[in-house]
């Protein structure tokens, strides 16, 4: 048993016992890491709302063999404008699936945590409706799953590219055509983020558009993921 | 080492109760075979005793022996303010703190994006129906203080607006008998906006 310190994102929390809670964080320096946190829930408890889903939190852990378990934290950011916001935290809880789900434990990449981060941050100060999409291309480029967007994915011929096809890995052309319609401005909302112009995209991106953007990428990661995002649409269910 | 077929089916058994580990279940199973024949035989009967006799009130989803729970038999209880709650043992808290005379809606669980939990799998349309009958005025959204519970309050908060329904929050405060340096500061937040003036 070592004792550790280090910052991270709550991802989702689990119920444990009597008035415990297991926690998953993605981490800087340590990737996923599933830790106890003991008496969270008792209403008096000396943790109060740091160790809720979507707290960016610095804290201290003891490494064990299957969980770690959490001795102190403290709060590095709120988030506030999110959690008050159905929107704004049912857009949050997708990207917090996503990143539970492809983030290892003992990683030492800090990209996921510094993406996630960051995303957060843009939300909390503006709802763009193209964070969700923008975030789930970055995270499946940062996989080495970034889509083919130039070529058709199919049969490398030149186009026009018409269609997108999660299963052949990125737009494809007429006589290709699976998956679903890629329209011209989607393409080039994600050719966009990522190929640098990010900001631009989450400005200026209009809501149909970036919806487009938000399902194929959806679709996209799921088959990366090969299952289902359950936080996806939740509310309109 | 293994158990033997029916003492190892006892702890599978146990071992899905919530919040019971395999190692909780091994110690309850040895407890039950190390009891006296009625004991168990007691525990075993109010066990299909509780299943058999109980069911969800037809109105408020709390637990009821019968068509209708307690609270809504009584006729004593104020109409037109409903209480939601997110689980049947929270009606027992509020109730203990006696400081709440309507009637209550249990939904059964709330909105929790990342397990896949929707608005649909709770008794929300249930919510919605009592209101014109019901002449509800009021509805005090008691769901728990985290993040699931507040999602759920925004939810139904948003759909009880266009009913000209008041919606309530209870108050997020500190905790009495806690010293404010330990608050974090979500719970101070909180407490700071929902401050209430003196005299
Ligand atoms: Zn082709
Ligand atoms: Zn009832």
């Amino acid at each position: 048993m070592s004792l550790y310190r280090t910052r991270g994102i709550v991802l989702r929390t689990t119920r444990l016992g009597e008035a415990d809670r297991i926690v998953n964080l993605v981490t800087e320096d340590r990737g996923k890491v599933r830790a106890v946190v003991k008496g969270v829930r008792r209403t008096a408890s000396r943790w109060g709302g740091r160790m809720e889903p979507l707290m960016h939190v610095s804290l201290m852990a003891w490494n064990g063999r299957e969980l770690d378990t959490v001795t102190q934290a403290e709060v590095v950011e709120v988030f506030k404008c999110v959690r008050e916001d159905l929107n704004r935290m049912a857009k949050a809880a997708v990207m917090a699936e996503v990143v539970d789900r492809l983030c290892h434990d003992q990683s030492d990449d800090p990209a996921p945590y510094r993406m996630l981060r960051g995303a957060l941050a843009s939300l909390d100060s503006a709802d763009s409706p193209a964070i969700v999409g923008a975030f789930l291309w970055k995270l499946l480029a940062q996989e080495g799953a970034a889509p083919v967007l130039e070529i058709c994915a199919g049969c490398g011929g030149e186009g026009p590219l018409r269609y997108f096809d999660p299963a052949a890995g990125g737009a494809t052309c007429g006589s290709c055509r699976g998956g679903r319609p890629l329209s011209p401005g989607a393409a080039d909302a994600i050719a966009g983020v990522l190929g640098g112009r990010l900001n631009s995209v989450l400005r200026e991106c209009d809501s149909r558009t970036a919806s487009e953007m938000e399902r194929l990428a959806a679709a996209a990661m799921e088959h990366h993921l090969e299952r289902r995002l359950w936080s996806l649409g939740v509310l309109e269910r | 080492m293994s158990y033997t077929p029916v003492v190892q089916k006892l702890i599978d058994e146990l071992g899905r109760m919530p919040g019971i580990g395999p190692k909780s279940a091994q110690r309850i199973a040895f407890w039950i075979l190390r009891s006296e024949r009625v004991d168990v035989e007691r525990l075993a009967s109010s066990i299909t005793e509780a299943k058999n006799k109980t069911s969800f009130c037809r109105v408020c989803f709390d637990i009821a022996e019968g068509d209708l729970c307690p609270t809504c038999e009584d006729t004593r209880r104020d109409t037109g303010v409903l209480c939601v709650v997110e689980d049947p043992r929270d009606v027992v808290a509020v109730e203990r703190s006696g400081s709440f005379k309507g009637r209550y809606h249990v939904l059964h669980g709330a909105i929790s994006p990342i397990d896949g939990i929707g608005p649909d799998r709770l008794r929300i349309k249930e919510l919605l129906a009592r209101i014109d009958p019901e002449s509800v005025t009021e509805v005090i959204l008691c769901t728990n203080p985290n993040l699931e519970g507040e999602a759920t309050a925004m939810y139904i908060g948003r759909l009880l607006a266009p009913l000209g329904v008041k919606a309530t929050r209870l108050a997020s405060g500190l905790p009495v008998g806690g010293d404010l340096e330990y608050a974090d500061e979500l719970t101070l937040g909180r407490a700071m906006e929902g401050r209430i003036s003196l005299g």
